[in-house]
């Protein structure tokens, strides 16, 4: 939690020397409650003191960046338990598990890797890769994991997740991802030290796994004594209502009680209890607090909707997503093409872009500033009606691109054809279909 | 050292609300469902237990729909043209209670005699929804209510331009009301207050506050029911009723369930994307709150199901 003014001045040497340019140490720390200032500008602050306001100035829950060359995910920095409240910032990451011995795993990543989904113009894929080795800790092992690694990263340049126990296993095959920042999966009661030394060298970030809270808290503070600062909780959890449990106490300790023993991300492996399961632990995850969710399935008829489920919990509440109003064309329209009209919430444009687009039929797209709202919303919030949409036309000067002054409605918002017609006198109004899908056929049969 | 566990102590908690009523009770029925009672955030049984479970209503129709999916024509087969063997496999899939839609073909003696049909192959309570047209709505469901007095039916949809008559007929006959609003907390309140005004017993009302499906709005109605369900708990008597909501429906108007062919590759297989749809709509809203998801095809129902085993250990 910030500190305010006066609990900083407890911390300032208090002697008004002036050198930090104000005139005393309290106005000097005014400024840096306000965060106008840098602490650095006192030179006499005691160590004590400046770990004490560094840790203030934390976030309750860190933010653990992991990196590869060129792309990286960020997690954690979260504010709040409920998304209007305020906003969920840093989307959990989606990485895909695979077997180090799996004699597909290229193939397989490689598959993943280019996998993309577009969801209202935005082009959505996977993080990255979580890469698990071989149970024990014989050389076979450690050699397939680095073959493994050699193998994935020739065909993705994601971040990486290393799942493996033994350090002397895992540390052959950091070797070989220097300048990244990976994450390793994990560290117990048994094996911290060894592992938090191999995650220091590397620069790797760390899961620390116990199964309970007060065992995990007691655990991540060991490792942090060991010098590793960048590190992921596994929280357990055999069922839904237990990942629930924990996960809902451990943000409430960070967020509520500034509890930094559990102040980092978590992650989450969906298919624990079987890929029957997998979307439903998944989107649970993603809707409960989850930094890190591992599926074991590339399947896109899963990958889909659960990528869709986490940008919209992750949504801004206060920003629906918008695209710019304006006049659009599709498929080079020329001036017999019909002139159709509908608002400027992102998915209301995209459903009806998509459809025509993909018919391949030319249309002019009237896209009129309804605030963001879709077509039934804005209508009976009084921001799509005949007046705007008349305003629109003119607005945009759509009649000097047409010959033909034919425009299409929503068919959810037939009533508003009548005014329109007396706003737009020299237009012809047409009612078009109420969804979307509808739209080409109506342009093939009813527009000629 | 062990840590302490911050816990939210509420002063309110959600009214219990039971709908259906057996012989004893002056119905028909052989189950009843009774949903409601917390007094935590949903399913946090480390600060109370969770007194009732969410219940999953399979959603069929009074004529068979000319527009639902494929995916759904195929798995309800022939049942689709006749609600009473609809219903008899609706609750062989797993349904806690059945919402029978009317529709707009439907005359007051049609409307009646499916009603009771469907009360006659099964034992579960029922939802009677009207077509969604405020003057056939009250036609239809004033002739249901009055021929199935006791029997504690919830009946809907109450939207603030047709609450008056469904209410007035649902308290004259021992049955419920549900009463839905577009996706805000305020109207929810506001509309509640308006069914309660006119004497219906609070514990005879279940909150719709309408969702849109996964990527067409979900976040505003998963805000909007957290929001509901904190306001309950905080003690706020008019948002403090059970919620209900339509993952079925919604998930399956969107073109991501609807349709099988023309779409990208990327959004994979059609059937299971299809009933991912619904299932990750529907488990979303359970976790932010809903008491009753009323869903459409038997694969989301059998996932819900085993989901909110999970979520509710006794
Ligand atoms: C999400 C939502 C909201 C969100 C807003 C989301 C947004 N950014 O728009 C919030 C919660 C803010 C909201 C608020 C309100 N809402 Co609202 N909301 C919805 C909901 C659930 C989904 C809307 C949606 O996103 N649909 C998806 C988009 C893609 O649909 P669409 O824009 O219609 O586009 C489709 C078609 O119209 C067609 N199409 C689009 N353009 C074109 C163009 C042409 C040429 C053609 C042919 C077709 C076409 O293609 C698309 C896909 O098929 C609907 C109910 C529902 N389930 O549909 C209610 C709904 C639209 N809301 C409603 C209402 C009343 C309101 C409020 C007035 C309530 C209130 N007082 O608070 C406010 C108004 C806003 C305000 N004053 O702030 C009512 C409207 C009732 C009516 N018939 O008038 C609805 C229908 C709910 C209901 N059943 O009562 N809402
Ligand atoms: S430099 Fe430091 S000690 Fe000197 S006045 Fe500023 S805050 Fe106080």
């Amino acid at each position: 939690m910030a500190l305010s003014g006066i609990q900083i001045y407890k911390l300032l040497p208090q002697t008004n020397c002036k050198e930090c340019g104000f005139p005393t140490c309290l106005a000097f720390a005014m400024k840096l409650g306000a965060k106008q200032v840098e602490l650095g500008s006192c030179p006499y602050v005691t160590e004590e003191s400046k770990k004490q306001l560094a840790e203030s100035a934390a976030p309750p829950i860190r933010l653990i960046t992991l990196k590869a060359n060129g792309t990286e995910v960020k997690v954690g920095n979260e504010v709040c338990m409920f998304r209007h409240e305020k906003t969920f910032y840093n989307k959990p990451g989606l990485f895909l598990r695979v077997k180090a011995s799996d004699p597909d795993i290229a193939k397989k990543v490689a598959t993943a890797d280019v996998y993309k989904v577009n969801y209202v113009g935005m082009d959505f894929t996977l993080d990255g890769f979580a890469i698990e080795a071989d149970g024990d800790a014989s050389t076979s092992s450690a050699q397939a994991l680095v073959a493994a690694v050699k193998a994935v990263r020739e065909v993705t340049k994601r971040p990486l997740i290393l799942i493996g126990k033994d350090a002397a296993l895992l540390d052959s095959a950091l070797g070989l991802l220097a300048g990244e920042r990976t994450l390793i999966y994990a560290a117990d009661s048994s094996n911290f030290e060894v592992l938090a030394d191999t995650a220091r060298k590397h620069e790797a970030a760390l899961v620390v796994s116990a199964d309970s809270l007060d065992a995990l808290a007691d655990l991540t503070q060991k490792v942090q004594v060991k010098g590793v600062e960048d590190m992921v909780l596994d929280l357990g959890g055999k069922n839904m209502g237990e990942w629930l449990t924990r996960a809902t106490q451990a943000r409430r300790l960070a967020l509520k009680s500034n509890f930094k023993p559990l102040g980092y991300p978590t992650i989450f492996f969906a298919a624990q209890n079987g890929a029957e399961k997998e979307a439903v632990y998944a989107a649970q995850a993603i809707s409960k607090y989850a930094g890190f969710v591992v599926l074991d399935t590339f399947a896109p008829e899963m990958i889909y909707p659960l990528l869709v489920l986490r940008e919209n919990i992750y949504t801004d509440p206060q920003k629906p997503i918008q695209v710019q109003p304006g006049l659009y064309e599709i498929n080079s329209p020329n001036p017999e093409s019909p002139v159709l009209v509908t608002t400027n919430f992102s998915i209301t444009y995209f459903s009806v872009a998509n459809e025509v687009e993909s018919s391949g039929l030319p249309a002019w797209l009237v896209v009129t500033d309804a605030e963001g709202m879709s077509v039934l919303t804005a209508w009976a919030a009084g921001k799509f009606d005949a007046e705007r949409i008349a305003k629109a036309i003119k607005g945009f000067d759509v009649a000097s691109k047409v010959s033909r002054k034919r425009i299409v409605l929503p068919g959810h918002v037939a009533v508003l054809s009548g005014e329109l017609e007396e706003e737009l006198s020299d237009w012809e109004i047409r009612v078009g279909p109420r969804e979307a899908v509808d739209l080409p056929a109506f342009m093939k049969q009813a527009l000629n | 050292m062990p840590i302490d566990i911050p816990k939210d102590k509420w002063p309110g908690s959600v009214r219990t609300v039971t709908i259906g009523a057996t012989a004893a009770e002056g119905g028909t029925r052989t189950r009843t469902v009774t949903i409601g009672g917390q007094t935590t955030m949903p399913y946090l049984q480390y600060e109370a237990p969770t007194p009732h479970k969410p219940v999953i209503a399979i959603e069929i129709k009074s004529r068979k729909p000319d527009d639902w999916s494929l995916l759904l024509a195929e798995v309800w087969g022939e049942s689709m043209n006749d609600p009473a063997r609809w219903a008899k496999k609706a609750e062989e899939a797993g349904a806690d209670l059945i919402v029978l839609a009317l529709t707009l073909e439907d005359k007051p003696d049609d409307a009646v005699r499916a009603v009771k049909s469907v009360l006659g192959a099964t034992g579960l309570p029922l939802v009677v929804w009207g077509p969604g047209q405020a003057e056939k709505d009250n036609e239809l469901l004033v002739a249901v209510s009055e021929a199935t007095q006791g029997e504690q039916l919830l009946l809907g949809i109450c939207e603030d331009k047709n609450y008056r008559t469904i209410v007035a007929t649902a308290m004259a006959n021992g049955h419920l009301v549900q009463a839905r609003t577009p996706m805000d907390v305020n109207l929810s309140k506001q509309l509640n207050i308006l069914v309660s005004d006119m004497g219906m017993p609070k514990d005879r009302i279940i909150m719709d506050p309408t969702t849109g499906a996964l990527g067409y709005g979900i976040e505003y109605g998963y805000s909007v029911m957290e929001r509901l369900r904190l306001a309950a708990l905080q003690g706020d008597a008019m948002t403090q009723s059970p919620m209900m909501v339509t993952p079925g429906f919604e998930a399956w108007k969107t073109k991501e369930a609807k349709v099988g062919e023309g779409v990208p590759e990327s959004w994979g297989d059609w059937k299971a994307r299809a009933i991912n749809w619904e299932t990750l709509t529907a488990i979303t809203l359970i976790e932010s709150g809903a008491d009753v998801v009323v869903l459409r095809h038997p694969e989301s129902v059998r996932r819900v199901r085993e989901a909110i085993g999970e979520l509710v250990m006794a």
